[in-house]
């Protein structure tokens, strides 16, 4: 790579950065979403079936694997609106570096995700949440997370960019509610119906939010999900990268 | 050097879904020239646009931009040329000068450059005082301005312009005219789409007729206009028993002359546009003789395809009658509205470029 798509890298990053400043109730929204769900589950609703010790400890570690989940209705959303103005034209017609437009993409929602892993985590710190593990299974749980994140990203380009239309995204968004509750997010598997139990334990949120749980020193957490929850998002986004890469480059057949 | 082609075009094919959008075309434009192609929606004017601009692939076919290779040098080919498309292709939450700073980086120019040429493009085309107010909020020439200085950002050798006037009142395209006229002056080869005559005629040197994909003539917008009987003048008496009279008196071509005598209509083709409406006017008031209307027409975007490719199938949606009889029964003002209010209803080009 060299500098010239570094820089355009950069541009591109930028130019979301920019999308902020000039609308930061859109971005202040965004992480409150994650926030309000927090206290609605916590308090509210007041869930933990199944949990063992405090819950609390138990649905941080999951409202962070959901708000990792969720984004890809934000990534899907902003790759359809670019695509749906023409502004992805112009990119195209421009001598710039190829994988520019995404990586720049990528950049901010990533950059967008840790903003709202620290809001969270923030809000959980203020209610009584304390992570349990040391510094360096506190940044492994991070980094879990945002992997499970990255895999989001490259599946919600792929699919905006093959569907192109914003009724999709509004599916999409359904959808992801059903995937992100049948996971150990809110609620311990030991507490469903068996079927529903096995199928909550296999998906990869659920992976994700047991090896943060293990990490942090939570309830819930168990040895042996730190695999699974690596191999997950990496298969996932074996998949799902090379799509969205082909199907940009391919936005001109 | 100067001499090669700045745009070479040799039987391209696309298709779209078993639909040929381009079937076989050919074009060649010399550098410094202003080169329309005209035709109605659908006739893949758009698609061959997008084709000399690198955003889509031909199934077959050699094109070339600027000496390079649209496929195998599409990056030499990017930075040599600017594209201002069918609709506005900005990044709506920025401001004006955002924008430009940004396509200005992603041309490589250095952010001190880049800005530099933003501020020379805002001033020049009146955006200056635009502040940070969002292109959401712009008006709609204010848009096509801003997307015609994005196009500029690099002073593009070739400049295409995909119907770069359609929706502009009679102002903006004025504007845009003139924007053009001088970008020509400093040497840019200019490739524009049109569904307009009268587009053609004041902006171009070559124009190329396309109808379902590929050209179907060419040649100055003289001639070409003189290809479809060129201008008329309309005559409609007060008295229709004065047709006879009329038309011994005339001094127009006898010619293609035609009397419709349920409309006290007197229909001939003219050159000299005023000499004829002068010299008709001046006959008609010796002889004493009234008349209600008299109009000189040019021909309509209808006439010059009936007479270039001959009347359509049934299937066409095109209303070949009321265009075939010749004589006016409608848009009298020229080639405008009425053809193009049409034909914009069915935006197939840009919705397949899409779909791909």
């Amino acid at each position: 790579m060299n500098a010239d798509a570094l820089t355009d890298c950069w541009t591109m990053t930028r130019r979301e950065l920019a999308h902020w400043a000039r609308q930061p109730v859109r971005l202040v929204v965004g992480v409150a979403f994650s926030v309000m769900l927090l206290l609605m589950f916590g308090y509210l609703i007041g869930g933990g079936r199944g949990v063992r010790g405090d819950y609390l400890d138990y649905l941080l570690p999951g409202m962070l694997a959901l708000t990792m989940v969720f984004g890809l209705e934000s990534t899907m959303l902003a790759v359809t609106q670019d695509l749906n103005k023409g502004v992805i034209d112009r990119f195209r017609s421009l001598p710039m570096a190829d994988g520019a437009v995404l990586v720049g993409r990528a950049g901010a929602d990533m950059l967008q995700s840790v903003l709202s892993l620290a809001a969270l985590a923030g809000v959980g710190l203020a209610l009584g949440w304390r992570p349990h593990g040391g510094p360096g299974a506190f940044l492994a749980a991070v980094g879990l997370l945002l992997l499970l994140r990255f895999a989001m990203l490259w599946i919600g380009i792929h699919l905006a960019l093959v569907a192109g239309k914003p009724e999709l995204v509004q599916a999409v968004q359904i959808l992801v509610w059903p995937v992100g509750f049948l996971s150990n997010a809110l609620a311990a598997p030991g507490s469903m119906p068996g079927w529903l139990g096995t199928a909550v334990e296999w998906n990869p949120m659920s992976r994700t939010a047991t090896a943060v749980r293990d990490l942090l020193g939570a309830p819930g957490g168990e040895d042996g999900h730190l695999t699974a929850a690596i191999l997950w998002p990496l298969a996932l986004l074996a998949v799902f990268f090379p799509l969205a890469v082909r199907t940009f480059t391919r936005l001109g057949r | 050097m100067t001499d090669d082609p700045a745009i070479t075009v040799e039987g391209v094919r696309k298709r779209y879904g078993g639909k040929a959008a381009l079937d076989g075309l050919d074009l060649l434009v010399a550098p410094g020239t202003v080169h329309a192609v005209l035709g109605p929606n659908g006739a893949g004017k758009t698609t061959l646009v997008r084709i000399l601009a690198t955003l889509l692939r031909p199934d077959a076919g050699r094109v070339e931009v600027a000496g390079h290779d649209v496929v195998g040098g599409a990056r030499a080919v990017r930075r040599a040329i600017g594209l201002l498309g069918q609709h506005a292709a900005l990044d709506e939450e920025l401001g004006g000068r955002q924008n430009l700073e940004m396509f200005g980086r992603l041309h490589h120019l250095g952010a001190r450059h880049a800005r530099v040429r933003a501020d020379e493009l805002l001033a020049r085309f009146g955006l200056t005082d635009t502040g940070r107010k969002p292109v959401r909020a712009y008006s709609g020439g204010m848009r096509r301005r801003l997307d015609l200085a994005a196009a500029l950002v690099t002073e593009p050798r070739v400049l295409f312009l995909d119907e770069p006037t359609t929706g502009l009142d009679p102002r903006g395209r004025a504007e845009v005219w003139a924007s053009v006229r001088s970008l020509v002056g400093g040497g840019t080869t200019v490739l524009l789409t049109t569904q307009y005559l009268e587009e053609a005629d004041q902006l171009a040197d070559l124009v190329s007729l396309v109808d379902r994909g590929r050209v179907v003539a060419e040649g100055t917008p003289d001639a070409l206009k003189s290809r479809t009987g060129g201008d008329r003048i309309d005559v409609v008496l007060r008295d229709a028993g004065q047709l006879g009279a009329a038309v011994a008196l005339l001094p127009v071509a006898r010619d293609d002359l035609r009397v419709d005598a349920d409309r006290r209509l007197i229909s001939a083709p003219v050159t000299d546009r005023m000499a004829a409406l002068s010299g008709v006017v001046r006959a008609l008031d010796e002889a004493g003789i009234e008349a209600e209307d008299i109009a000189l027409r040019r021909p309509t975007l209808d006439e010059v395809f009936l007479h270039l490719t001959g009347p359509r199938d049934g299937a066409e949606e095109r209303d070949g009658t009321e265009a075939r009889d010749g004589v006016a029964g409608r848009d009298r003002a020229g080639d405008g509205d009425g053809t193009a209010g049409r034909d914009r209803t069915t935006d197939h080009d840009r919705t397949k470029g899409r779909a791909a």
